[in-house]
């Protein structure tokens, strides 16, 4: 078993008056990519939001290596290596998709042969390279966001439901980018609600309900369990997509 | 029955009810008790600038608008009646239809601003009452043939409220009863009048509504309610208290000019007022005007004879100069936002 | 880096219409000059009253555009901007009287080397007032609108009175230095020379300022946190320390404007930051909170409408512009050219 990159630890988050996590405890190993998954409104958003320092843990410790995340700010906590791809996109609709990744490369120096490599994934980049990124498909604006996580090493990407809303053909395309990536050993974090992209790309996963971790574990045990997934996600592999 | 009338909305802490006790009975017996024109005259603002805060409150502290125009509307009022009894002196007709047609441009303006304002983005809403605000105040003092110009309108009441009126011969308790003091007690009780009325507005369903958009305005859009509506609403009840609070001030001064209705810092009066009163309690007003208007007549005379003693020093007499007022009302009044953002009421409210 | 296409694949034009649409908002200013034209009838009037308005309009874009930044990017209702304005006009002032010499002279260098010490002197101190301002007054209540706007009023009135408490109660007279005064005369048509400077001025900071918001690094960051300041973050850009900058520069900006503009008054007082404010307000609603470009358009078409009512019915300038923001928020309820937030 890897060792563990991120840990979470009874983390609770309150946004207003609101309790939306209620004592997460999140082992997300090193090298692997981890699926988080659950239904609607479980606090899987909240919970990459709250990693990320966009909204701050009332209780309870969030460890990414060595360092601590609780009293970081974003921006230092990106530093730390730690890449977001949030679920509007984040694209930045005005500026250029040459700006977006001069924006992702933050000593504005985009490496070529990364860059390359992203292309060949992403080859719609190319054509809109210059133009504003407002004018991208839905599809496309999260190959860009992707793009941006991808265009430097990092040593964690966050990825918050890059399937929703996108045709089928270019959830496959997503699929074969993001197995290339995991080719790179990076570590990843995944909230998604396609099943079966989750179960493509997931080596471990962790099943959250009520903002808690009802379930962790390895996807292939999960994929083998039906029982275990209607318990958990009320579905069925194969009969849902 | 005190309940009914403070429509269920008690003070809640032992020592603001005495406050306000005290206040109500010192403004209804100021006459007999404080006697002499000037305190007269100070106990007529005060009340006056009650309803005036407390319209404000309805809007600032219920709903949650910022809004610059109010001394506008504070202005509508006066200036309909100001110049009804300038076309026709003394007559309780010229007071109906001033007060009529002030009412009714005022709160027509509200409705206009908030179809508008409320119509684009919120954040917009403040800047734009203070473009409509300005816009009128040149024109009130440009249209000099209707409203006087800078010099305003002096204009005579009716005769029961004029100083040459006698209700009794000789004097009761040591006070003559003449207009003056009719002209008192017609704004004091129309000021208790109104502000019991916006105490039961505030508390009403309609009351609970702004508030929670005040709160979140998402979720009470969720929850199903029109806040364009409702804030429209607000903004043309706060406008017409306001304008009413005009013709009071307008029977009294006998007089009604841009200066004493329209400029800014009637405006910041207001907003000192409200914040260090305490927003969003009514009870604020009461408390805030009545401290307000107290500080500025007499601290003023004490700014005075400070800056007389120090008189040699150079910029400390020109800061301690009763002319640099407004200079420590701003300072006090941006340390309230900041320090004491519950104010007054809500201080002794947290204390009970 | 590549910049090219490399796919052969054309990317659809967009709809004419929709590319008409897009366009639209550049029409405006000269759609307002032709009105202007009809209803004035007299050709040199109208240049005279145009090429007025343009200046006018030059110079309010010059405070404007801190303001819009200031507010798109950080979402901060400075109220207080109207204090920066007087008092860079004020420490301008006083520069440029104490330069008495330089502004009496024939020698057009000196006189432009006056206006260039005020103009200097008035960013500086503004400019640091404005740093105070931001960390002291608006930093502990950012998020929170109703406070910012009642907290930055006060401070407004604060400044206010602080002028009066250093430069007296009364009006300073500002008369222009020697060769920027009176006129150049081309027929019928008059053009002030002062006016001149003024558009000239106004050009090179939109020039200027475009430049470094579509070329730089710098730029770029503040673009994008105008769009979405908290990707901006995720990023790795420690935003807030943008925010203080771009906030001091646009208080050095409403330094610079307000010298400028009591200039061309010719006269300053402690009020005139909050009666520009309003103005300044209209423009940035009309252009668009965010957008520099949005704030030059609809700086120059508030320039053109004060000049234009100002000639034809003077009594309703100001509630001229307010109908002029009115109409174009019912065409575009968010401006002329937002920015975009999310």
């Amino acid at each position: 078993m890897a060792e563990p990159l991120l840990r979470l630890d009874g983390v609770h988050t309150h946004i207003g008056q609101y309790h939306i996590l209620q004592g997460v405890d999140l082992t997300v190993p090193q090298g692997e990519l981890t699926m988080l998954l659950g239904r609607n409104g479980a606090g899987k958003t909240t919970t990459l939001r709250t990693i990320m320092g966009l909204w701050r843990a009332s209780t309870g410790t969030l460890h990414f290596a060595d360092t601590g995340l609780n009293a970081l700010a974003t921006p230092d906590i990106a530093r730390l290596g730690i890449g977001y791809v949030p679920e509007n996109m984040g694209v930045f609709a005005g500026l250029t998709v040459r700006e977006n990744m001069v924006l992702a490369a933050r000593d504005g120096a985009i490496d070529q042969a990364r860059l390359d490599w992203i292309f060949s994934l992403f080859p719609a980049l190319t054509r809109f390279w210059t133009l504003p990124a407002g004018n991208l498909s839905g599809g496309q604006k999260q190959m860009l966001s992707i793009a941006r996580a991808m265009i430097e090493p990092r040593r964690l990407i966050l990825i918050d439901e890059p399937s929703k809303g996108l045709a089928p053909a270019i959830v496959d395309a997503l699929i074969e980018a993001m197995r290339e990536l995991k080719r790179t050993a990076t570590t990843i974090v995944m909230v998604e609600q396609n099943f079966r992209m989750a179960q493509a790309l997931g080596d471990s996963v962790a099943v959250m309900d009520d903002g808690r971790v009802i379930h962790s574990g390895r996807m292939s045990d999960l994929a083998a369990d039906p029982a275990l997934q209607a318990r958990l996600l009320g579905l069925s592999l194969g009969v849902h997509q | 029955m005190l309940r009914t009338l403070l429509s269920d909305d008690r003070p809640r802490s032992r020592v603001l009810a005495g406050l306000l006790i005290l206040v109500v009975l010192g403004l209804a017996l100021a006459p007999f008790v404080f006697p002499g024109i000037r305190s007269l005259n100070t106990a007529a603002t005060i009340c006056v600038f009650i309803v005036l805060v407390a319209s404000y409150d309805l809007l600032l502290g219920y709903t949650g608008i910022v809004s610059f125009a109010h001394t506008m509307f504070y202005g509508i009022g006066a200036y309909g009646v100001a110049i009804a009894l300038h076309a026709m002196p003394g007559s309780w007709g010229a007071v109906a239809l001033g007060t009529v047609c002030g009412l009714a441009l005022a709160m027509g303006l509200a409705l206009l601003i908030g179809l508008f304002a409320l119509r684009v983005q919120a954040i917009f809403f403040a800047m734009v009452t203070l473009a409509v605000a300005s816009a009128f105040l040149i024109l009130a003092s440009q249209l000099s043939t209707l409203t006087g110009g800078e010099d305003g309108l002096t204009y005579r009441v009716p005769r029961l409220l004029s100083p040459a009126f006698r209700m009794v011969d000789g004097q009761v308790l040591g006070v003559r009863l003449d207009g003056r003091i009719v002209s008192y007690y017609l704004i004091f009780a129309s000021a208790l009048v109104l502000v019991l009325a916006m105490l039961r507005i505030v508390n009403s369903p309609f009351g609970r509504v702004l508030q929670a958009i005040r709160e979140n305005e998402f979720r009470a859009e969720a929850l199903g309610y029109r806040t364009a509506v409702y804030r429209t609403a607000a903004t043309c009840l706060a406008a017409g208290a306001a304008a009413l609070a005009g013709v009071l001030m307008a029977l009294w001064l006998k007089y009604t000019g841009p200066d004493t209705t329209l400029s800014l810092s009637i405006m910041i009066d207001i907003l000192l007022m409200v914040v260090i009163g305490g927003m969003g309690t009514i009870y604020g007003a009461v408390i805030g005007a009545t401290l307000f208007v107290l500080a500025k007549n007499y601290l003023q005379v004490l700014m005075a004879s400070a800056a007389a003693s120090v008189a040699d020093v150079p910029l400390l007499v020109d800061l301690i100069s009763p002319e640099r007022w407004l200079l420590w009302l701003g300072v006090l009044f941006v340390l309230s936002v900041y320090f004491f953002p519950t104010g007054i009421v809500g201080r002794l409210r947290e204390r009970a | 880096m590549t910049d090219q296409i490399s796919e052969t694949a054309a990317i659809p034009a967009a709809p004419l219409a929709e590319r008409l649409r897009a366009q639209m908002p550049y029409w405006t200013v000269p759609a307002l000059a032709v009105v202007g034209l009809l209803l004035i009838a007299d050709v040199s009037t109208w240049s005279t009253l145009t090429l007025a308005g343009l200046a006018m309009g030059m110079l309010i874009f010059i405070m404007a555009s801190g303001l819009t930044l200031v507010f798109g990017l950080m979402d901060v209702l400075n109220f207080g901007h109207g204090a920066f304005i007087s008092i860079g006009a004020f420490v301008g002032a006083t520069v440029l009287l104490a330069l008495g010499g330089w502004t009496a002279s024939e020698s057009l260098a000196l006189n432009l080397a006056a206006v260039g010490l005020a103009i200097t002197a008035a960013m500086v101190a503004t400019g640091g007032i404005g740093w105070f301002f931001e960390r002291v007054i608006i930093k502990p209540v950012y998020g929170a609108h109703l406070k910012q706007i009642l907290v930055t009023m006060g401070g407004l009135i604060v400044a206010e009175e602080l002028i009066h408490l250093f430069w007296g109660p009364n009006q300073i007279p500002l008369p222009r230095p020697e060769m920027l005064k009176g006129s150049w005369v081309f027929g019928d048509v008059v053009v002030e020379r002062y006016r001149v400077l003024a558009v000239a001025l106004g050009a090179v900071i939109f020039v200027g300022l475009r430049f470094a918001l579509v070329r730089t690094k710098l730029g770029l960051l503040i673009r994008a946190g105008v769009e979405n300041g908290e990707m901006v973050e995720a990023l790795g850009y420690r935003v807030r320390r943008l925010f203080v900058l771009v906030f001091v520069a646009g208080s050095a900006l409403a330094g610079l404007g307000g010298v400028m503009w009591g200039l061309y008054d010719e006269i300053i007082t402690a009020q005139m930051g909050l009666n520009i404010l309003v103005l300044v307000f209209i423009v940035v609603i009309i252009g668009g909170l965010g957008s520099v470009e949005g704030c030059f358009l609809g700086a120059l078409l508030v320039g053109l409408m004060a000049n234009y009512t100002g000639f034809l019915a003077p009594k309703v300038a100001l509630g001229s512009n307010i109908l002029l923001m009115v109409v174009i928020l019912m065409w575009r309820p968010r401006g002329l050219l937002p920015a975009g937030k999310g």
